[in-house]
């Protein structure tokens, strides 16, 4: 399988010489083009870290990421905006739609940014609707949405630059049961049917389940992987939890 | 104690949401101090007793605006803390639940206002009190007084009323603030930050419907203030288009704020580029709340700019009209000829009566003024007239018309009658037009203006008068231009012009004489100015009664009057301009706290900081320029009404003034819009 995003030795530190915190300590992981990996981690493992590292929103202290053949701790600030809007989509757990802009407006803004031209947007936009299902609640403002359909505009939303890699910072972190799943599904859907790569930040063994590899992260080192391959998401989940309760500490009240 | 810190801690952590507020009461201070300081600084001035008496005049004018001023600023400054309060709900709800009671909470808010009041009076006065030294030079020269010496003025006066008006407003303000405070809950006090707006689409049919009633509306009233303008005679008349041009006014905001989007939207290589689909729907969003506030908004601007231009053009039109209606030095007059009839048996009317048979040449010689000493180009002429030759019989068959759409008038006044040859006289000595008359012809001279109209009226129906037992007829259809009597206006309201035969020395009315002073500079002719008006002082003055009007006098009284319509212009157009500023700021500070969300967004979707930053100009500007542009559309006729009404004043070419205005609303609206998006930047800047 091709590589897409190469984590190689990554060291992250924090304070000063006298208080010095190593967020991420020596770490290294690949993942594969079309793959949706969950990292885990307790609260201050560094797992957020990692994520914001990749995102290019923090600089990391020593080490390389490589997304495709690029390096982007190499990047400068001009080329980090356009990398962050053409190469990464990004999806937040409370949708994070513009509530002025209809579903239609909300997806093209993320091209528009970019300076694409109008016709391409249209085409795009459609093009992405339909795979997701969405063309029937393309002119709904959000408020006029149920919970899903905001969540499908969103998903719409972050696929539709084609990024390289969708990133998603503690998706379900604060919602309910039900739109965690309809999120998760999502995701899984992103995943099948559009073979879109995503990288999941969690603490949470049920949304770590919808994954097809879960890697954790204790003291900013990979303490252990799980592979879901022909697995049920029950039997997954089961097997998650098994290594949870090994790592111990606060990882415990995920459960 | 510890309220105390709370207070100052409070304020310093909100320092960047008061900055606005800040700016509002220090620009208000100082002005407050500065129109009200003028009266100290015209102390200095070396002015003549004329002068002096219109700037008491001013002085209480001011005084008295400055009441009205305070209530502007009073409703600006309550408007801004409740919207300062509005915005720390939260930090509130916070103290509450920690157990502080509201009391407390309140005592926090009246250090709070205590402090920021004080500051801000400091500050404000400091300014004011520099600010108002350039003020002095600029009274100074409004009253072409002489700043023989430049002293640091300090008006303690000024300081007091400044410090006990403002006072006065933040001890409303604490009021208010305590008020709000105590009505308010706790579940309000954290949801309140929560509430999503429905975005409402109007309909555009009905959206252009509206648009295009307003637009008549507003051609009508545009129309009825400038070619229409001879129809509004009555003070009711004129409410009409003020009335209508605010309610379209009104409606153009309406109807705008569900159009442009949808026209915009038509466009869609405009819409969908960066952030402007985002822009347009933040407008379009807030427009729909705003439209009241933006109607205000834009009236007070437009009165603003026609204030500020018009006050600042009829200083220098009335002293350029002075040129050619005060074209001598001295005009003197007095009434010849009282008849035993005509008085009463008293001494003084006894003295006029003795005095009536001099000439003015003899009444001042009584006085020890050699009129030959002094004058030069002296020009006698006089008047005549008939008590029962009036208006009314020189109408003709258009009296009854005349009657009836001038109710008022008196027709029964009785008319001036001069000789040709006494009116070739003074016009040949003005430089006017000299005239010929046949012998059976009159024509008569006015410029004031409805006097003309109505006596055109008349004279386009070629009335035949009956004077001294001679039948004249009018040599022209309407008047002609022109004056005898030298003032700062056009006021002639009509002289009959006749043949000089016709007259008889038994209608001597008056004498006018008209000269000018010999001397060669300025100094020489204040003191034969000075000379004459010590006739007063003599012995003998209450023996004569003559009257007097001289080029000094007239010129000194119309700087006086036109540098008072300034200043009080300059104040109310200024205050005008920072209250409607102001709450446009405010109202869009509030929008960007809500924002802040949104912005979040489209920082996380991509958007870079340059991008943001743009968009928020983008929106910002927009909000300022829309009402702005209305308003300038609205002053383009306005100006034209005012130009109309001050005729009387002299007619001016209003660039200058209008460029001073344009400065004024440059720095100060320009002051506000940048201020606002300095803030609006610091509230969405991500922490």
């Amino acid at each position: 399988m091709e590589k897409l995003l190469q984590v190689q030795e990554v060291e992250k530190y924090y304070g000063n010489k006298s208080n010095l915190t190593k967020a991420l300590n020596y770490i290294s992981f690949e993942v594969s083009k079309g793959e949706f990996v969950a990292i885990m981690g307790a609260s201050g493992s560094g797992k957020t870290t990692l994520l914001n590292c990749i995102a290019t929103i923090d600089k990391v202290t020593s080490g390389h990421i490589l997304l495709g053949n690029e390096d982007i701790t190499k990047l400068k600030k001009n080329e980090l905006n356009r990398f962050r809007r053409e190469e990464l989509g990004f999806i937040f757990q409370d949708f994070n739609l513009l509530d002025t802009l209809t579903g239609y407006e909300n997806i093209a803004l993320a091209l528009s940014i970019s300076n694409v031209p109008v016709k391409k947007i249209e085409k795009r936009v459609l093009e992405v609707a339909k795979k997701l299902n969405i063309e029937s609640i393309l002119n709904k403002y959000p408020y006029q949405m149920s919970g899903g359909e905001k969540q499908r505009i969103a998903s719409a939303r972050a696929i539709i630059t084609n990024p390289k890699l969708v990133l998603a910072d503690e998706p379900t972190g604060a919602l309910d049961s039900k739109s965690s799943r309809m999120l998760l599904e999502s995701f899984n859907e992103l995943n099948n049917m559009l073979h879109t790569t995503i990288l999941m930040v969690t603490h949470d063994a049920f949304s770590a389940s919808y994954a097809n590899r879960v890697i954790f992260i204790k003291d900013g080192k990979i303490f252990n992987e799980l592979i879901k391959a022909d697995k049920t998401r029950k039997e997954f989940f089961d097997e998650i939890i098994d290594v949870v309760t090994i790592l111990g500490g606060d990882l415990n009240d995920a459960l | 104690m510890m309220l105390f810190k709370l207070a100052i801690k409070n304020i310093r952590k909100s320092i960047k949401d008061y900055a606005i507020y800040f700016f509002t009461l220090i620009l208000g201070v100082a002005i407050f101090y500065v129109f009200n300081a003028i009266e100290s600084q015209t102390v200095l001035l070396n002015v003549t007793k004329n002068t002096l008496a219109i700037i008491d005049l001013m002085i209480d004018m001011l005084s008295g605006v400055s009441v009205f001023v305070s209530f502007i600023l009073g409703f600006l400054i309550i408007y801004a803390s409740r919207f300062l309060i509005k915005r720390r709900n939260k930090e509130f709800g916070i103290y509450l639940t920690l157990g502080m009671s509201k009391g407390k909470i309140s005592k926090i808010l009246l250090l709070e206002t205590l402090i920021i009041g004080a500051i801000s009076l400091v500050i404000g006065l400091i300014i004011g009190i520099f600010a108002s030294q350039f003020m002095s030079v600029l009274v100074a020269n409004s009253f072409e007084a002489d700043l023989t010496h430049f002293t640091f003025v300090f008006s303690m006066k000024a300081v007091m009323k400044t410090i006990i008006y403002f006072g006065i407003m933040y001890l409303l303000v604490m009021i208010f603030n305590v008020l709000s405070i105590n009505r308010s809950k706790l579940i309000d006090l954290f949801a309140s930050s929560k509430k999503s707006e429905e975005v409402k689409m109007k309909n555009p049919l009905l959206c252009i419907l509206v648009f295009i009633i307003a637009i008549i509306f507003l051609g009508y009233a545009y129309y009825k203030v400038t070619r229409g303008i001879e129809s509004l005679t009555t003070t009711e008349s004129i409410f009409i288009p003020i009335i209508l041009g605010c309610i379209s006014t009104f409606l153009i905001f309406w109807s705008l704020s569900g159009l442009i989007l949808r026209i915009v939207m038509c466009f869609k290589n405009i819409y969908y580029k960066g952030l402007n689909s985002f822009v347009l729907r933040q407008i379009s969003s807030k427009v729909n709340t705003m439209v009241f506030s933006m109607t205000v908004i834009c009236l007070m601007l437009f009165v603003t700019i026609c204030v500020l231009s018009s006050s600042l053009s009829i200083k220098n039109s009335m002293t350029s009209n002075l040129k050619s209606l005060v074209p001598v030095d001295i005009e003197l007059s007095k009434i010849r000829n009282i008849s035993d009839e005509d008085t009463y048996e008293t001494d003084y009317h006894k003295m006029l009566q003795i005095d009536s048979n001099r000439t003015i040449e003899e009444s001042l010689s009584l006085v020890d003024f050699d009129v030959n000493k002094y004058f030069k180009d002296m020009t006698t002429v006089y008047t005549y007239s008939d008590t029962y030759f009036g208006f009314d019989d020189t109408a003709g068959t258009a009296l009854e018309k005349l009657k009836k759409e001038y109710p008022y008038y008196i027709f029964e006044a009785s008319e001036e009658i001069m000789t040709l040859s006494d009116y070739n006289k003074v016009a040949r000595l003005y430089g006017n037009k000299e005239y010929t008359l046949k012998d059976n012809e009159y024509l008569i001279i006015a410029d004031y203006e409805s006097m003309v109209k109505m006596r055109n009226i008349a004279l386009k129906t070629k009335p035949v008068i009956n004077l001294f037992g001679h039948t004249l007829y009018p040599k022209y259809d309407e008047c002609q231009r022109g004056f005898v009597r030298i003032s700062s206006n056009h006021i002639n309201t009509g002289i009959i012009i006749v043949p000089d035969n016709v007259v008889d020395d038994k209608y001597l009315r008056s004498e006018i004489m008209l000269a000018n002073y010999k001397a060669s500079d300025k100094n020489e002719k204040q003191d034969i100015e000075n000379t004459f008006l010590s006739i007063e002082n003599n012995s003998n003055s209450n023996k004569i009664n003559i009257n007097a009007s001289t080029k000094i006098s007239i010129y000194e009284a119309s700087v006086g009057l036109g540098a008072m319509v300034t200043f009080i212009g300059l104040y109310l157009g200024i205050i005008f301009l920072i209250s409607s500023a102001a709450i446009l700021a405010l109202k869009e500070l509030s929008e960007s706290t809500d924002n802040k969300i949104r912005y979040d967004i489209l920082r996380k979707i991509g958007a870079d900081e340059q991008q943001i930053n743009h968009a928020l100009l983008k929106q910002i500007a927009i909000f300022f320029t829309v009402p702005l542009i209305l308003a300038i559309i609205h002053s383009v006729f306005g100006l034209q009404f005012c130009k109309t009404i001050l005729i009387t004043f002299g007619n001016e070419e209003m660039t200058k003034s209008i460029t001073m205005t344009a400065i004024f609303l440059i720095i100060i609206y320009g002051g506000y819009f940048m201020i606002t998006y300095y803030c609006s930047k610091n509230i969405i800047k991500n922490k």
